[in-house]
């Protein structure tokens, strides 16, 4: 199924996903945690310079940069699908997350199982002392109780309607586009 | 919901079981190859928690009929990182060796308490593809005679692989062209049919040495070069892995002496200088300390063996966890 969106529009622009970031940044500073104990963990792929982003603008904005690690999440997913050969990458980080405010970041937030699992593999690290989750765009369609800590934008959406995050790390541009494809029944 | 970017790219492992290289896709050893990464970075993990729950709940069972040490304990440290449940059934103890109909009765026995994998080595080759078919759970084959031993073969090209992009400082290179000579006793040893099935697959350039005697006469349809001088197969090579030489079969008259194997074909400081100044030395183990393999080199700078045996783990999860969650 290599299908094409029937339509494709614009959500968020470069300027509007730079004004996000600092929102997210001042809600975090916002709920008191301890700029030193802030650690971000983000959720391969874009969750990654997300965080970055997040990160640095808290760094702007207190003088100190969290760091920040990638989560990738595949061994603990309960869909038990075969990643196998994953060219998005590995889980990494060089810090401790034993009594840290774990900051979970992903560009989408739909299900849920995706932090479910990212929330697992966090615990085999150690024991953070708070696990948060920041989120640019809640689509919604949970089916888990999870809901984000700070959320940029709410964006209702139908199953054939897919929200793409591009930045420019991985994309070459800074956009969020809602994308409607043809109803899973007529697609193939 | 749409999992419209959810879905799995790439290849996909199809196969029930793992019985040997030998007919395997290129694709499909890649993807093994590709899979095993992410569970040696689990191995290193300096958390207090170095598995993962890909196979929780699952029954793995190791049926080893033939002596090992190795390839048992990786196997089920293997399947206990992936959070298995693991059962070893000692060899011999239940069942009469090599004979067909019991070998069913037995696994059927084992199954009906619901396995999800079952590892076996067995003296007899083919007793793993003979069970494959007949049961339902997934049969992986730790060494079947002197057919084949496949994760064997896997975790040493995943071994040569990683030295190779670290060598030249490129995380894409694949061992196409890569020149990889193996000495010894060819003709006995399943670990050289499976690694020189796997070598040739990705495109490897593999040499052969060792006396006459040990050498089978047909291996040469394989694409491999023969050669029966040591200092002629160690130029040029990346790797030189040597095989073990099996002392119980040195009455058979096989070679004239240890000590005239040792002098033509053992691997040590001399021989190697016929070998490029960053050659890899490989074994599969156990070695028969300076008699294929000196002291000096199987301790030296350039002996990959105890990565070999650290990668093995991460190879084994990957299979495991190929065959157990490909929704087959």
């Amino acid at each position: 199924m290599n299908d094409a969106p029937l339509e494709s529009t614009v959500v968020m622009d470069a300027t509007a996903m730079s004004d996000y970031v600092h929102v997210l940044a001042r809600e975090i500073l916002e709920d008191g945690d301890a700029i030193e104990d802030i650690v971000f963990l983000g959720i391969l792929r874009r969750g990654v310079p997300l965080a970055e982003r997040i990160a640095a603008r808290l760094g702007e904005l207190t003088g100190t940069t969290p760091p920040v690690g990638a989560l990738a999440t595949t061994l603990y997913r309960d869909d038990a699908r075969t990643a196998g050969a994953d060219d998005k990458g590995y889980t990494h980080f060089d810090f401790e997350v034993d009594g840290k405010t774990v900051i979970l970041v992903d560009d989408v937030l739909a299900a849920g199982r995706t932090i479910r699992a990212a929330m697992d593999e966090v615990m085999d690290y150690g024991r953070p002392r708070h696990i948060r989750l920041a989120c640019m765009i809640d689509r919604g369609g949970r089916e888990l109780p999870i809901q984000p800590d700070y959320l940029a934008w709410s964006l209702a959406t139908d199953p054939n309607e897919w929200v793409a995050v591009r930045m420019t790390e991985l994309d070459g541009e800074d956009a969020v586009y809602l994308e409607r494809y043809p109803a899973e029944d007529e697609s193939e | 919901m749409t999992p419209r970017n959810a879905k799995v790219e790439g290849p996909v492992w199809t196969r029930k079981d793992l019985l040997g290289i030998e007919g395997l896709a290129r694709e499909e050893i890649e993807l093994i190859l590709d899979t095993a990464p992410q569970f040696v970075a689990v191995s290193q993990r300096e958390s207090r928690i170095k598995k993962v729950p890909l196979l929780q709940g699952r029954l793995v069972v190791n049926w080893f009929h033939e002596p090992s040490t190795r390839t048992r304990t990786s196997f089920e440290l293997a399947a206990k990182r992936l959070s298995a449940d693991t059962l070893s059934m000692a060899a011999g103890s239940s069942t009469s060796e090599s004979k067909g109909e019991t070998l069913h009765d037995t696994l059927a026995n084992i199954e009906a308490m619901h396995t999800d994998i079952i590892v076996i080595r067995h003296k007899c080759a083919g007793a793993p593809h003979m069970l494959a078919g007949r049961h339902k759970s997934h049969i992986i084959n730790a060494g079947d005679g002197r057919h084949e031993h496949p994760t064997q073969a896997l975790l040493d090209a995943f071994t040569m692989r990683e030295h190779i992009r670290r060598l030249r400082q490129d995380p894409a290179a694949t061992l196409d062209g890569v020149n990889v000579t193996l000495v010894g006793d060819i003709e006995h040893s399943r670990v050289a049919r499976s690694n020189i099935h796997c070598l040739r697959a990705l495109g490897a350039k593999v040499t052969l040495c060792g006396p006459r005697t040990l050498i089978p006469m047909d291996v040469a349809r394989l694409g491999v070069r023969i050669t029966h001088d040591l200092r002629d197969a160690l130029e040029g090579a990346d790797v030189v892995y040597a095989l073990r030489i099996q002392l119980e079969r040195q009455g058979a008259g096989l070679f004239p002496s240890l000590r005239e194997y040792i002098r033509l074909f053992r691997i040590d400081s001399a021989s190697l200088a016929h070998a490029p100044a960053d050659a890899l030395v490989m074994h599969p183990g156990p070695i028969n300390r300076d008699v294929e393999l000196s002291t000096e080199v199987a301790d030296g700078a350039r002996s990959v063996i105890l990565e070999q045996v650290s990668n093995g783990v991460a190879i084994r999860m990957a299979v495991m966890h190929l065959l157990a969650n490909s929704g087959r």
